[in-house]
């Protein structure tokens, strides 16, 4: 069974609409100068809407952390249990954080602290979805 | 003064609650506790059982239901009164009156249990209650405010046939579209636990000695589930072999569906103290939601979310860690419960340093008397042992769980990022 697949709407248009053409994106307010990932409405720091924009990110970023889901309350996911749940944060602002299965990574063989780079899933309906990879040197 | 939105003490500073020592728990009452509503038992349904606790706790005040004015209630036990569990509609029929709707069935409404037991005298209503940490700070704060003298809260927990909170999209909108493309949900837990236990090391294992004492205090109180159908012990091997949800997180560290319902006398001080048993006093409530900066809460959001609570708390409270003698933080799930403990610094538990308390004793009788109605875990997910049991206790008659002191509990819940602290004592301060 695919994954499920994002339905984007007006706040997250503009994000699926990157991943489209391979970029990653963030919001960023430029009054404060401080980045938000998921995208809202307003900047959650100083509360004005009309000074977001969207930046590019780096699309590199560092495994902070992880879990392995064994009994997902998620039907679409059944079948691919056990599966990881790693934690990437954001190289150039670690607070910015994103999901990601670590395809390739063995089950609950995922190495914290490693650096990694987005790269994007083709999913139904034109979505293209973030995932990373290791980066090996 | 309470309104009916915005009461919470949220905003530091807090300052001490203006209303400490002058509202009081009476009483408290409890509805048999079963795993699931059959859907056909109309004697067992979620509102028969709330009117069962709900006379429960006026007898136990000593009190007639004509004395109560007010009916304080989370309809189905979560944020916003949603339900715990599912609920019944759509998908299936309605029944007769006074099922022919989700309250009573699925949610218990204060207008709904007033028409059932025939409560004449309510003057407030209130059905917009949260979890159970802020139905009783919302409850405190609108008796301390006059909205009514003689309150029943009520509390109850469903759980329905089947596995709840399945998901079958396959399309994901809002919230859910930056979580579920990645199976993201209960590995959230696990996360924060693997992050814990990297910084401080620790490991899973060390959850042990906690889990099975809250089981060990569970089968020593009434209400629990496992008191009632499942008395058997419950050992470290039994934990130890759980089979994990998602790493880090087993089945045995989340609490297990019940049905079932609670009240509780919230009251004047004054009023309280013509009631059959010493007054529970309420020295403070207070409460905070929190969001994470991004996608995830980590440890780092998770140990400051904490912390703010718990300083906000005792601020409110003007207590200090080691004025507390009994604590009940919140366990469903069992891998957060470290991080209110270290954020309250209950008996000197500094960062990292939880699961040592846990090698410790930590019986109801001992130094360290932790969740001594058995928490969730020892329990259900039913939530209530963690006022039925500090009442009992302040009152002088938890039996068999008895603490040597009991002059003070403090009890915090629910999410680390969602949380209230309600401060009882056995005098008003």
């Amino acid at each position: 069974m695919p994954r499920p697949v994002p339905a984007p709407d007006p706040l997250s248009k503009p994000f699926w609409d990157a991943c489209a053409q391979g970029k990653l994106m963030v919001q960023k307010c430029t009054m404060c100068d401080r980045k938000q990932f998921p995208p809202e409405a307003t900047c959650r720091n100083c509360g004005w809407a009309f000074n977001l924009t969207w930046i590019p990110t780096s699309g590199r970023g560092t495994i902070v952390g992880y879990s392995v889901t064994y009994d997902t309350r998620i039907n679409a996911w059944v079948p691919d249990q056990p599966f990881n749940n790693a934690v990437i944060a954001l190289e150039e602002d670690p607070a910015i954080k994103f999901h990601s299965n670590l395809p390739g990574v063995k089950v609950n063989e995922v190495p914290v602290g490693a650096k990694v780079e987005v790269y994007f899933l083709d999913l139904e309906d034109g979505i293209k979805l973030p995932e990373w990879k290791l980066v090996h040197h | 003064m309470a309104r009916e939105t915005g009461w919470e003490r949220s905003r530091d500073p807090v300052g001490i609650w203006e209303h400490r020592g002058k509202v009081a728990l009476a009483s408290r009452g409890h509805a048999p506790t079963d795993r699931r509503w059959d859907g056909v038992s109309m004697d067992k349904t979620l509102g028969a059982y709330t009117i069962i606790a709900a006379n429960a706790a006026i007898e136990d005040a000593g009190i007639k239901p004509s004395d109560i004015d007010g009916i304080i209630t989370s309809p189905g036990g979560q944020p916003g009164g949603a339900p715990i569990g599912d609920t019944w509609g759509p998908v299936r029929p309605y029944f007769a009156p006074p099922y022919n709707t989700e309250d009573g069935l699925t949610q218990v409404t204060g207008e709904w249990l007033a028409r059932q037991m025939g409560l004449k005298n309510v003057r407030y209503f209130n059905s917009h209650g949260d979890t159970i940490w802020n139905l009783i700070g919302l409850a405190a704060q609108c008796v301390g405010d006059g909205r009514c003298n003689v309150a029943l809260v009520t509390y109850p927990t469903g759980n329905l046939e089947g596995r709840y909170h399945r998901n079958p999209d396959t399309r994901v909108r809002g919230p859910a579209q930056w979580s579920s493309p990645w199976g993201w949900g209960l590995s959230g837990q696990g996360f924060t636990f693997e992050q814990y236990c990297r910084k401080y090391g620790s490991n899973h294992d060390r959850m042990a000695p906690f889990v099975v004492q809250e089981h060990k205090n569970g089968l020593l109180w009434p209400g629990s589930y496992y008191a009632q159908h499942e008395p058997q012990p419950f050992t470290t091997e039994d934990y130890l072999n759980g089979r994990w949800i998602a790493q880090n997180l087993s089945i045995f560290d989340c609490d297990r569906p019940v049905n079932t319902a609670a009240a509780y006398i919230v009251t004047t001080a004054e009023r309280a103290r013509d009631m059959r048993h010493k007054p529970v006093y309420i020295l403070d409530h207070t409460e905070s939601t929190f969001q994470p900066r991004s996608l995830v809460q980590d440890l780092d959001d998770t140990e400051a979310f904490c912390k703010v609570q718990a300083e906000r708390s005792y601020a409110g409270s003007g207590l200090r860690p080691k004025d507390i003698d009994i604590f009940l933080p919140y366990d469903g799930f069992a891998v957060f419960t470290q991080y209110f403990i270290e954020a309250f610094r209950w008996r000197g538990v500094n960062k990292g340093e939880a699961h040592d308390l846990y090698a410790m004793d930590i019986t109801p009788q001992g130094p360290n008397p932790l969740n001594t109605g058995g928490g969730n875990m020892g329990t259900g997910r039913m939530r209530t042992a963690f006022f039925s049991d500090p009442i009992e206790q302040i009152q002088g008659r938890a039996g068999a769980r008895q603490a040597k002191k009991a002059e003070i509990a403090v009890t915090h819940g629910v999410l680390p990022g969602n949380a209230a602290t309600i401060v009882m004592s056995s005098t008003p301060g």
